[in-house]
């Protein structure tokens, strides 16, 4: 797409970076932002994962739409992830759009965009490719891993792949696998892309063209998983947009036509339709259990140090509560002490990025027993 | 750190280094105390979220559930000592409840208010209504107690299930403890607590 306004490294130039797809990947640009700044004993930082759309804009403004931070409600100074006391790294996971090599970088092998012929990623490899941005910034350990959604499965493979790595690690309104009904959504969003006359089986970078309607497409399919019916029903009912009659014609007469046409219209501004497919491909492979003989707990039996905290949401039908007690339930039988707490929250699948105050009590408290028990007291810089 | 009493009676009796599971723990008095004073390795099942909180921000681990429905999920023989405070008598099915404890623990703590002392006897007896006393200030329409026993019942299931009582201490609510076996128990404790094994 374009290179990010902020951090970039480059990364894996002498050994490259070996896919779970078997493929060879090098180098590795990712684009990355920081707040807050490492202690002397460099025992105060946090990674924070990002989801399928998220960026590494956590809690400054995003160069495209120019919109807060995704998660500012929470990073910040003085906010529950206090800036003024820890170091918070937040990178654009592989695949991606914004600034990490992805589909839309150039193929150093023919100095054309990779398109399609870049290859299938995992969740392992994008945390593969952070592990390696933390030897960059020279952090060996994180005081936390913090992830909602896709970003908790980058937090649970942290778990699975680097447990030496964790003092702690938080995962919000995910799953360890991705179920029947999540590849479908997924599935639906691809096909739309690749429907669109302007994807030309992904070798539109030059062409003038982007495949942006069915992107659009995409995104309004999964915007609706992020949702709930009460939420969309108490936002938008039967209401109609800007008339007071029906206009038997396919116009957006509906609020809830026009809101999702807007969401769908802003994205394709901020993101590409190849990394699209590859970030939805990485999810739908997730199957952290199918590694390990389908004993999730044998894949965290490093992770018996690592103090654990998972939330689902009553509304969440995308990564429901009993996909996230599957993830209690392996953490429990493994021997990792981990809290758990399904909290009342009617907005679905995004409440985790909203306004949650049963979530922000848990979370303060969680942070703040991790820090003590890091040997963090209180005070900038401790 | 000052326990309340009846937890302290419970707390005296978890050995040094033991692996224990509060279930309704509640704000995390007891376990904040065994894991913090104790440093025993301890976890947490409370159903309220307000009870979740509180135990996380002490810096403890707890799973939010409750005894019916979430004991199975436990692996057999995961923890020395499985607690269950005040609970047995509000749960659906107190005999298999019971039974998953020691299925989850190699040994049980169960501690029950006693229907049968006097006082509630008394109560039913000559006003001829379900008892509300202190130790049971709730009345019959909004209890969470559905299934009342007595120091004797609890006896008897033990026996039934062929599940030894290896220490039995009935006190009153205020943690203060009764001297007495368990008949004399049955018409003067409060509450009893029950140590218990396979």
């Amino acid at each position: 797409m374009r290179p990010a306004a902020g951090k970039t490294a480059t990364l894996f130039q002498d050994t490259p970076l070996a896919l779970d797809g078997g493929a060879m990947l090098s180098p590795v640009t990712v684009g990355y932002e920081t707040y807050g700044t490492l202690n002397e004993a460099r025992s105060n930082a946090i990674l924070i994962c990002h989801a399928l759309t998220g960026d590494q804009y956590v809690a400054s403004e995003h160069p495209i739409t120019g919109k807060p931070g995704w998660w500012e409600r929470i990073v910040g100074p003085g906010k529950l992830i206090d800036t003024d006391r820890y170091f918070v790294i937040c990178s654009n996971v592989l695949g991606s759009c914004l600034g990490t090599t992805g589909p839309w970088e150039e193929n150093p092998a023919t100095g054309k965009p990779w398109g399609t012929d870049f290859p299938v990623i995992t969740i392992r490899d994008m945390v593969r490719v952070q592990a390696a941005l933390l030897d960059h910034l020279n952090v060996d350990s994180l005081m936390a891993v913090i992830g909602g959604s896709m970003g908790g499965m980058q937090v649970l493979e942290w778990l699975a792949t680097y447990p030496e790595r964790l003092h702690s690690a938080v995962m919000l309104a995910t799953a360890a696998r991705h179920t029947a009904q999540n590849i479908a959504f997924h599935e639906v969003g691809r096909q739309a892309i690749m429907a669109d006359p302007n994807w030309q089986e992904g070798r539109y970078y030059d062409t003038g063209a982007r495949p942006e309607k069915g992107l659009a497409v995409a995104r309004m399919t999964a915007h609706i998983t992020y949702l709930s019916e009460d939420a969309l029903t108490a936002k938008f009912g039967r209401n109609l947009q800007g008339r007071e009659a029906v206009s038997f014609g396919f116009d957006a007469d509906f609020q809830v036509e026009s809101y999702l046409r807007h969401q769908g219209s802003t994205f394709v501004d901020r993101f590409d339709a190849n990394s699209y497919l590859y970030v939805t491909r990485a999810l739908d492979y997730l199957d952290i259990a199918g590694r390990h003989g389908g004993r999730l707990s044998d894949a965290f039996k490093g992770a018996a140090h690592v103090r654990c905290c998972v939330i689902s949401f009553t509304s969440d039908w995308l990564y429901p509560t009993i996909e996230n007690k599957r993830i209690v339930h392996a953490l429990n039988a493994a021997g990792v002490p981990v809290s758990f707490a399904e909290i009342e929250a009617p907005h679905g699948h995004d409440s985790f990025l909203l306004d949650v105050q049963e979530m922000d009590h848990m979370l303060r408290g969680f942070i703040a027993a991790a820090a003590r028990t890091r040997g963090l007291t209180g005070g900038i810089g401790a | 750190m000052n326990l309340r009493k009846d937890l302290q009676l419970i707390a005296d009796l978890v050995p040094a280094n033991a692996r224990v599971l509060d279930v309704g723990c509640g704000d995390g008095e007891l376990l904040d105390y065994l894991v913090n004073e104790r440093g025993i390795d301890g976890r947490g099942i409370e159903l309220s979220q307000k009870g979740v909180n509180e135990c996380i921000s002490r810096g403890l681990f707890v799973v939010q559930g409750d005894a019916d429905n979430d004991l199975e999920e436990y692996p057999d023989q995961s923890f020395d000592l499985v607690i269950l405070s005040r609970t047995l008598q509000a749960v659906h099915r107190p005999r298999e409840v019971l039974l998953d404890l020691l299925r989850i623990g190699r040994q049980a703590i169960v501690t029950i208010p006693n229907f049968a002392q006097w006082k509630v006897r008394a109560d039913l007896l000559f006003r001829g209504r379900m008892p509300v006393t202190k130790s049971m200030p709730q009345t019959w329409y909004n209890t969470d107690n559905i299934h009342f026993c007595t120091i004797l019942d609890l006896f008897d299931l033990a026996e039934a299930e062929g599940l030894k009582v290896r220490a039995f201490v009935p006190h009153m609510r205020n943690g203060r403890r009764l001297d007495m076996g368990p008949k004399l128990a049955n018409l003067m404790a409060e509450q009893a607590l029950f140590l218990l094994e396979k």
